[in-house]
C-alpha cells in the first residue's frame, strides 16, 4: 500500500469519528436537565406565543433528530447559530478568539519540538553522563509543575518583578504585532513545558533503545561516520514513536489552553468557553466543544500519517 | 605476511558484575582468499574477537592488548577516521540476524548504495546501479525492482542475501561472517554457504566464518580455531581437526554435530556449562567438564602448544596443529583416550557432517 492509499484509508476512518463527536457534542448539551428555552429566556415567564416564536427561532420546535441534522449541516457550513448571551453569530465570536489560541498553541508546540528533540538526542547520545542527569531533572520538574502554578510564577517573575512583559495582553495592538507575540511567549512556555519534558524524555529513551539495535552496528560496520549513523539511521527510527506522541500533544495543548488562558487573561477560545459555560450559552459551548473534538481527531490523524510516513512497516 | 594477523588479542568488559575476560591472548592469521573457521559454544568470545577486528567493541568493552595487523598495518593504531576507510571497504562484516541487521526504515537498496557511495566515490545513479548489480549477484530475482523494497518485504533468506550483497558491495579483501546462517533453515543455510563459497572464489575474498556448527566448518573452511571460555584451545587445518582432534573439547564438540532430524540440544553431549568469563576456573578452563581431567589440570593452565613438538605454538607463522591441553606438554599422567570414527558423507540427505567423534572412557 502506498502512502497515498494509507492516508486515504485512514482519512475515511475519521468520518465515523467525526460523526461520533457531533453526536456527543449535541447530546451533551441536550442531556442537561431542563428545557433549553429556560436558559435562553433566563427562566422568564412567557406567553405561549412568544415561547413558540423563540422555539421556532432556535429550531427547538422540531423533533430532536431534525435539530441534530440541521445543526450538523449548518455547522459544516460554519453556521453555529447565534449566541444566547450576545445575540451575535457564534462563528464571529469564535473567529475573533480562535487566532489567539492558535498563535499560543503553535508557539507552545514549536517551543516543545525545538527544545525537546535536540536535547533528547543529546541526552541519549551522552546517556548516563551529567548532561543526561541534568535533562532528567528538568524533565521531572517540567512534568510535575501544574500549568496554572507555572503560569502565575512566570507572570510574577517576568511581568511583575522584571517588567519584561506586560501583565495584561496588549490586545489592542493586533494579533501578529510584536507586542502580542512577545506577550504570548509566557503562556506558550507555560503550556509547552509539560510537552517539552515529556517529548524530551521520550526522545531520549526511544533513541537509547534504537542505539542498541543491530542495524546501528551494521551502519558502523559499513564505515559510515558517526554523524551519519546517528542522524540518518538512528534518528529516523527514534522519531517514529516521538512523532506520534508529539502530534497527540496538540490535543493536550488545546485542552491545556483553557486553564492557561484564564491565568493570563488571554483572549482565546479557552477563556471564551469558560465564560460561556457560566452563562449556559449553549450554541457557543456546542461549537467550541465540537471544534476541540475535531482538532483532537485531526491531531490523531496527523499522528498516524506521520507514523506511516516514517515507518514503512505500517504502510506496506 | 598474511592478510590478517591477530596477535595476543585480549578484550575485556568492565561490567558491574566484574571484569569479563572475553578473549585472552588470541593469535591467528588468515591468508588472502582463505576460509578460516572460528567455533565454540555460546559465550566463547567469537563475536567479541570479530568485532575487535572491526574496532566495533562498545562500552564497557576495551581492547586491552594485542595487535591486529591487516595487510601489515596495525588497525589498533589507526585514527577513527582511517579505520572508517577500512570498515565496509576492505573488511566487511555479515551479522547473524539479517532481519535486525537491516534498518527497517530504509529500503534494502539504499542501505547497499549508501556504503558504495561512501567508499567508492560514485554518484547516486552509479551507486544505485552497483547496488542492483550486487543484489542480482547474490541471487535476488528482479533486483532492480526489489531495490526499493523495505527489509520486511524480504524473506529471511533474501534478507541474509541482501546483507551479503552489502558486505560484498565494496570488494572487501576480508569478510567476517558471524554465524550468517544460524537464523535460517537448513536448505537456505546450504544456499547461503554456497553463495559465500562462490563469491569468495570469484573475488578471492578471505572469509572468517564464525559458527557453533562443526558440520558447517567441515563443509566450508580451510583452517579452524576452536575457542573455549575466551581462549583458543585448538587451531588446525580442517582435515586434521576432523581426523585427528587433539583437544578433548574439540572431540566433545564433534560428537555434538547435529544431524538432520536430530532435535536434541547440540551441546548437551558435553555435560556441564562453560564457566562465566568473570571467574574462570583455575588451571585448565575446561577441567570441570573434561572427562580426562586430572589433579594437575586444576592447577596448571595449559599453554597453546604445537602438538607434534610440545613447543609453544606460533599460529601466526606456522600452520602446524596446536592445542591447549596438558597432554601435549607431557603433564597428563593417564593421557587422552578417545576414538574418532569417520562416517561417509550421506549424499541422500545432504548431511554436512562427515565426522562422528565419540568419547569413550575405555
Ligand atoms: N557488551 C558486553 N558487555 C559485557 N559483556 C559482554 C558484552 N559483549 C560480550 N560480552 C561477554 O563476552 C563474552 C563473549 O561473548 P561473545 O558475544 O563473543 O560470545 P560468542 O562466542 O559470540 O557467543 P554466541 O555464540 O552466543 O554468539 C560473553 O561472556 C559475553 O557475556
Ligand atoms: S588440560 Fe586437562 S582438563 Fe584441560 S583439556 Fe586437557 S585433560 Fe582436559
Ligand atoms: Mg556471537
Amino acid at each position: 500500500m502506498s502512502l497515498q492509499r494509507f492516508v486515504l484509508k485512514r482519512g475515511l476512518l475519521t468520518i465515523p469519528l467525526l460523526l461520533g463527536v457531533t453526536l456527543f457534542t449535541f447530546g451533551m448539551v441536550h442531556a442537561i436537565p431542563g428545557d433549553p428555552i429556560d436558559f435562553i429566556t433566563l427562566f422568564a415567564e412567557l406567553d405561549a406565543e412568544t415561547e413558540a416564536e423563540i422555539r421556532a427561532q432556535y429550531g427547538l420546535d422540531k423533533p430532536v433528530y431534525i435539530q441534530y441534522i440541521d445543526w450538523v449541516l449548518n455547522a459544516a457550513q460554519g453556521d453555529f447559530g447565534k449566541s444566547i448571551v450576545t445575540r451575535r453569530p457564534v462563528a464571529t465570536e469564535i473567529l475573533n478568539r480562535l487566532p489567539y489560541t492558535l498563535l499560543m498553541g503553535s508557539m507552545a508546540f514549536a517551543i516543545a519540538i525545538i527544545t525537546a528533540i535536540p536535547s533528547g538526542i543529546v541526552a541519549a547520545y551522552y546517556r548516563n553522563t551529567t548532561v543526561d542527569q541534568i535533562s532528567r531533572v528538568f524533565a521531572l520538574i517540567g512534568v510535575a509543575l501544574p500549568n496554572f502554578w507555572l503560569g502565575l510564577i512566570l507572570i510574577l517573575v517576568f511581568a511583575s518583578w522584571l517588567n519584561l512583559f506586560p501583565v495584561l495582553p496588549p490586545t489592542d495592538r493586533g494579533l501578529l504585532s510584536q507586542d502580542m507575540i512577545i506577550y504570548t511567549l509566557l503562556p506558550a512556555i507555560t503550556i509547552g513545558t509539560g510537552s517539552t519534558a515529556l517529548l524530551m524524555r521520550l526522545m531520549r529513551s526511544s533513541m537509547v533503545e534504537e542505539l542498541d539495535k543491530d542495524y546501528v552496528r551494521t551502519a558502523r560496520a559499513k564505515g559510515l561516520p558517526e554523524r551519519t549513523v546517528v542522524q540518518k539511521h538512528v534518528l529516523r527510527n527514534s522519531l517514529i514513536s516521538v512523532v506520534t506522541v508529539a502530534a497527540i500533544q496538540i490535543a493536550f495543548i488545546i485542552s491545556g489552553s483553557v486553564v492557561v488562558e484564564i491565568v493570563f487573561s488571554y483572549p482565546g477560545i479557552g477563556r471564551l468557553l469558560v465564560d460561556r459555560v457560566g452563562n449556559r450559552d449553549f450554541p457557543v459551548i456546542q461549537a467550541l466543544v465540537l471544534i476541540i473534538g475535531v482538532a483532537v481527531i485531526l491531531a490523531n490523524l496527523l499522528a498516524d500519517v506521520l507514523y506511516a510516513y516514517l515507518d514503512p512497516r505500517i504502510r506496506y | 605476511m598474511a592478510l590478517l594477523e591477530v596477535e595476543d588479542l585480549t578484550v575485556r568488559f568492565y561490567t558491574e558484575d566484574g571484569v569479563v575476560k572475553a578473549t585472552n591472548n588470541l593469535s591467528y592469521r588468515i591468508e588472502a582468499g582463505e576460509h578460516f573457521g572460528v567455533v565454540g559454544e555460546s559465550g566463547a568470545g567469537k563475536s567479541v574477537s570479530s568485532l575487535a577486528i572491526m574496532r566495533l567493541i562498545e562500552d564497557p568493552g576495551v581492547i586491552e592488548s594485542g595487535e591486529i595487523r591487516f595487510k601489515g598495518q596495525n588497525l589498533l593504531e589507526l585514527s577513527a577516521e582511517e579505520m572508517r576507510t577500512i570498515r565496509g571497504n576492505e573488511i566487511a562484516m555479515i551479522f547473524q540476524d539479517a532481519e535486525t541487521a537491516l534498518n527497517p526504515a530504509y529500503t534494502v537498496g539504499e542501505q547497499i548504495a549508501e556504503a558504495v557511495r561512501h567508499h567508492m566515490d560514485l554518484d547516486d545513479a552509479a551507486a544505485r546501479d552497483r547496488a542492483i548489480e550486487m543484489l542480482d549477484s547474490v541471487g535476488i530475482p528482479d533486483a532492480a525492482e526489489r531495490y526499493s523494497d523495505y527489509p520486511h518485504q524480504f524473506s529471511g533468506g533474501m534478507q541474509q542475501r541482501a546483507v551479503i550483497a552489502m558486505a560484498l558491495s565494496c570488494d572487501p579483501d576480508l569478510i567476517i561472517a558471524d554465524e550468517p546462517t544460524t537464523a535460517l533453515d537448513v536448505t537456505i543455510e546450504a544456499q547461503i554457504l554456497e553463495l559465500l563459497e562462490e563469491v569468495s572464489e570469484t573475488f578471492d575474498t578471505a572469509i572468517q566464518l564464525i559458527t557453533h556448527d562443526l558440520g558447517v566448518v567441515a563443509e566450508f573452511c580451510d583452517r579452524v580455531m576452536v575457542m573455549y571460555a575466551g581462549h583458543p584451545v585448538e587451531i588446525a587445518a580442517v582435515d586434521d581437526l576432523y581426523y585427528n582432534p587433539q583437544h578433548p573439547y574439540t572431540v566433545g564438540l564433534m560428537s555434538s554435530i547435529p544431524r538432520i532430524g536430530d532435535t536434541r540440544d547440540r551441546l548437551q553431549t558435553i555435560p556441564g556449562r562453560m564457566p562465566d568469563l568473570i571467574e574462570n576456573p583455575p588451571g585448565c578452563n575446561f577441567h570441570p567438564r573434561c572427562p580426562y581431567a586430572e589433579d594437575v589440570c586444576a592447577r596448571r593452565e595449559p599453554p597453546l602448544v604445537n602438538v607434534e613438538t610440545g613447543d609453544p605454538a606460533d599460529p601466526i607463522n606456522s600452520d602446524s596443529q596446536s592445542a591447549a591441553c596438558l597432554e601435549h606438554t607431557g603433564d597428563l599422567l593417564e593421557g587422552l583416550d578417545y576414538q574418532v570414527t569417520v562416517r561417509g558423507t550421506d549424499e541422500s540427505t545432504g548431511d554436512a557432517a562427515s565426522t562422528d567423534g565419540g568419547v569413550s572412557d575405555e
